[in-house]
C-alpha cells in the first residue's frame, strides 16, 4: 500500500471508534507481554539473588572434615575419633594433581575482639593465602593474608565488614591499627567486604582471618586443622576425584578408605548443579506461561477482528464497489491488527520494564545494584518482534474473511 | 458504450434460479436509460453485472470497448473505480467519514495525492451545492443531501457511466424529484451516460429510454422523449 497519512488515520479511526473494545482486546496482548517480560526479569533476578549467596565461592569445591569412624580398620575399632593435620594438605597436593588449591581451615570458638572501648564477638579462622582460590575476598582496605605472614607467624589479621563497622565506628582505613582478640594483639592488614551467604565457618562479614600457623600457635592447636577445602583445576569433575581424596587422607590416618562418614566430604558441585537445573526448569515454565498468555491475547485479537469484519461487511462492500482491490482491504485489516497488538504489546513491554526497574532500584545498596532484574535490550527487541509477528498472524484470518466479501454484499445487507 | 449480448445468469443453490435468460441490450454514449421491472425480475442482477459487481454465466458484455469477462478481482476493482460511478438506494456512505472524505474515497484508491483529491472533492460538493456540508457526517445530513454526496462520489472519478440502483427508493417525493432533476441535468449538460434501475414508473418516466424487464427477459424498450407520457408528468409527483 502507498504511504498516505489517511491510511494511518483510517486505522486509528477504526480502532478508536470502539474504544472500550479495542482497549479490552489489546489488554490481552498487553498482559501477555507484560507477563513474559516481567517473569523473565523476575526469574533472572531470583536466580541472581540466589547466586549472590554463593558469590565469590568456587563452585567446584570439596570440603573435607573429620568425624568418628564408622568402620573398623587395621585393628582399630569403629567409633574412633581422629583429627586431620597440616600434612594432609601436603598429601592431597601431592597425590591428587587435579586439585588447583588446597586450603586448610582452623576455626576458633567463642572469641571476643576489642579496639579501644569497642568490642565484638567474631568468628576466628586460621587459613592460608590459597583460600582466596576458594572464597574470593572483596578487599575494601588493605590486603589478604600472604605467604610471609604464614611463614613468619606474623600477628596480622583480616577483618570482615561487620567487625570493621563495629570496631571502627568512625570509619577510615583501619590498616596498621592493632586490635585485641582474646589475649593477643593483631595488626589489621585488610578489610574483607565479602558478604556472600556461603562461606566456611560462619558468615564472612563477622569473621577475623589470621595465618593458619599463627592461630595454631596462639590457640595451642598443634598441627591440626578442622577442615580442608579443595578446588579442582578447570574442567576437572570433582565427583570423579572425591574417592581418591578420601583414600589419600584415610590411609594416612589408618581409616577404612571406604568409610564415607569417617572422612566426611561435601561436594558443592552437586548442589550448584541442582540449583542450576531448578532454574532451567523455572525458565522453561516462564516461557511456557508467558508465551501461552501472549498467544491467548493474540487469539483474542483475532477473534475480535473477526467480529469487527463481520460488522463492517457493508462498509467493506462499499469500498470494494468504489474501487478498493482485495489487497487494499487485506492490508487495511492486517494493519489494524498489527497496530492494535503493537501498541498493546509495546505498552506491556514498557510497563514490565518499568516494574523491573523499580525492583532493581529497590535492590540497590550504596548505589551498587545488588540484583539485576532488568531484561536485556535484545530480549525486549525479541519480544517486540514476537508481538508484531503475532499481530500479523492474528490479522490473517479476519483479513481473509474481509477479502472474501463481495461488493454485492454491501447492497444485499440493506 | 454498453453492449450486452445474450447474457445468462443462474444463481446456484438447492434450487438453481435462472435469473437472466438471454439479455441483449445496447446503450450508447450519452443515453439516459432506465431499467424497469418488478422485484424479482432480474433488474438488480443485471445492474450488478453491468457494474462488474457480479459475473455472468454466458454471453458477452463490452463496456466502453473493453470486454468484461472473467476479470481478476484487482482488474475488476480498477474498472469499477475508473469507469463506473455507483449510486445506491441506501446511499452507502461510510458513516464514520465526513461528506468530503466519502467523496474522496474513490480517488484515495486511485492513489491521487491527499491535497489534490481533497480539492477535487470540494469542487464536486460545491457543484452539488453541498460545500457547506463538507465536514458533516452522513448522519447529520438529510436523505437528499446524502444522495447528493453519493452522486458526488460517483462523479469524482469522471466515470464513463453512472449506474443508479433505485436512487430515489429511500427518498420522499420532493427530494426524489430533485435527485432525478440532478441526474437529468448531468445527462443533458455533461453528456453523462446514466442507467437507472427502478420499479417506479414515475422515475422511469424521467429518463429518455425505458427498458422493461420481466422474468429475466427484456420485454419492451420504449423511447420516452416527452416526459409527460405518464400520469406522473413533468413537475408532477413521482409517487
Amino acid at each position: 500500500m502507498r504511504i498516505d497519512i489517511d491510511s494511518y488515520r483510517e486505522i486509528i479511526d477504526t480502532l478508536t471508534r470502539n474504544k472500550s473494545r479495542s482497549f479490552l482486546t489489546g489488554f490481552g496482548v498487553f498482559w501477555g507481554v507484560f507477563m513474559l517480560v516481567a517473569l523473565m526479569g523476575g526469574g533472572q533476578g531470583m536466580k541472581e539473588m540466589l547466586y549472590n549467596n554463593f558469590e565469590g565461592f568456587a563452585q567446584n569445591t570439596v570440603l573435607m572434615g573429620a568425624s568418628e569412624t564408622t568402620k573398623p580398620y587395621k585393628g582399630f575399632k569403629k567409633g574412633r575419633s581422629w583429627y586431620m593435620d597440616y600434612k594432609d594438605v601436603e598429601r592431597l597436593k601431592q597425590q591428587v594433581p587435579e586439585l588447583d588449591a588446597v586450603a586448610p581451615v582452623l576455626m576458633g570458638r567463642g572469641s571476643t575482639a576489642y579496639y579501644g572501648d569497642q568490642k565484638t564477638t567474631p568468628r576466628i579462622q586460621g587459613t592460608l593465602p590459597e583460600m582466596t582460590k576458594i572464597e574470593t575476598p572483596k578487599m575494601y582496605y588493605g590486603r589478604y593474608i600472604n605467604d610471609m605472614d604464614v611463614r613468619e607467624q606474623r600477628k596480622v589479621c583480616v577483618i570482615g565488614k561487620k567487625i570493621y563497622k563495629e570496631l571502627f565506628k568512625e570509619g577510615g582505613d583501619p590498616c596498621g591499627k592493632k586490635i585485641r582478640v582474646d589475649s593477643t594483639y593483631y595488626e589489621v592488614v585488610g578489610v574483607d567486604y565479602r558478604s556472600g551467604g556461603i562461606s566456611l565457618g560462619g558468615r564472612a562479614e563477622e569473621r577475623i582471618t589470621m595465618p593458619l600457623t599463627l592461630m595454631q600457635a596462639a590457640y595451642n592447636r598443634g598441627n591440626s586443622v578442622d577442615m580442608i577445602a579443595a578446588v579442582g583445576r578447570p574442567g576437572v569433575l570433582m565427583s570423579k576425584i572425591t574417592d581418591r581424596m578420601r583414600e589419600t587422607v584415610a590411609r594416612a590416618h589408618y581409616i577404612d578408605p571406604t568409610d564415607e562418614q569417617g572422612v566426611g566430604m561435601f561436594n558443592t558441585e552437586l548442589m550448584f548443579q541442582m540449583i542450576s537445573n531448578v532454574f532451567k526448569g523455572v525458565n522453561i515454565l516462564i516461557w511456557l506461561v508467558g508465551l501461552g498468555t501472549l498467544l491467548a491475547g493474540a487469539i483474542g485479537v483475532s477473534n475480535i477482528m473477526m467480529v469487527t469484519v463481520k460488522e463492517r461487511t457493508t462498509e467493506i462492500g462499499i469500498r470494494r464497489a468504489i474501487g478498493a482491490t482485495p489487497k487494499m482491504i487485506l492490508s487495511q485489516i492486517i494493519s489494524e491488527s498489527i497496530v492494535l497488538t503493537l501498541v498493546a504489546g509495546m505498552s506491556g513491554i514498557l510497563f514490565a520494564v518499568m516494574i523491573l526497574q523499580m525492583l532493581e532500584m529497590a535492590n540497590t545498596e550504596d548505589g551498587i545494584i545488588q540484583t539485576h532484574f532488568q531484561v536485556g535490550f535484545w530480549t525486549a527487541i525479541f519480544c517486540a518482534v514476537v508481538v508484531s509477528t503475532l499481530g500479523v498472524l492474528a490479522g490473517l484470518a479476519p483479513a481473509a474473511r474481509a477479502m472474501s466479501i463481495k461488493p454485492v454484499d454491501a447492497m444485499r445487507d440493506e | 458504450m454498453i453492449h450486452l449480448k445474450d447474457i445468462n445468469k443462474t444463481y446456484q443453490g438447492a434450487q438453481p434460479l435462472h435469473v437472466l435468460k438471454g439479455i441483449s441490450l445496447d446503450i450508447e454514449k450519452g443515453e439516459f436509460v432506465s431499467i424497469m421491472g418488478a422485484s424479482g425480475s432480474g433488474k438488480s442482477t443485471l445492474l450488478n453485472i453491468l457494474g462488474i459487481l457480479d459475473n455472468y454465466d454466458s454471453g458477452s458484455y463490452e463496456l466502453a470497448g473493453t470486454p468484461i469477462w472473467n476479470l481478476s478481482e484487482r482488474k475488476a476493482a480498477e474498472y469499477r473505480n475508473k469507469m463506473i460511478g455507483f449510486i445506491f438506494q441506501s446511499f452507502n456512505l461510510i458513516s464514520f467519514k465526513t461528506a468530503v472524505e466519502n467523496v474522496e474515497l474513490p480517488l484515495f484508491y486511485q492513489g491521487v495525492s491527499r491535497k489534490k483529491r481533497h480539492q477535487m472533492a470540494m469542487e464536486y460538493l460545491d457543484k452539488l451545492g453541498l460545500a457547506d456540508w463538507a465536514e458533516h457526517y452522513p448522519n447529520e445530513l438529510s436523505g437528499g443531501q446524502k444522495q447528493r454526496v453519493a452522486i458526488a462520489r460517483a462523479l469524482i472519478t469522471r466515470p464513463q457511466i453512472i449506474l443508479a440502483d433505485e436512487p430515489t427508493g429511500a427518498l420522499d417525493s420532493k427530494t426524489s424529484v430533485e435527485v432525478m432533476q440532478l441526474l437529468k441535468k448531468l445527462n443533458q449538460e455533461d453528456g453523462m451516460t446514466i442507467v437507472v434501475v427502478t420499479h417506479e414508473s414515475g422515475v422511469a418516466n424521467e429518463t429518455n429510454k425505458i427498458v422493461h424487464i420481466k422474468d429475466g427477459i427484456i420485454g419492451q424498450i420504449e423511447e420516452n422523449l416527452n416526459h409527460d407520457a405518464s400520469p406522473f408528468g413533468i413537475n408532477g409527483m413521482m409517487k
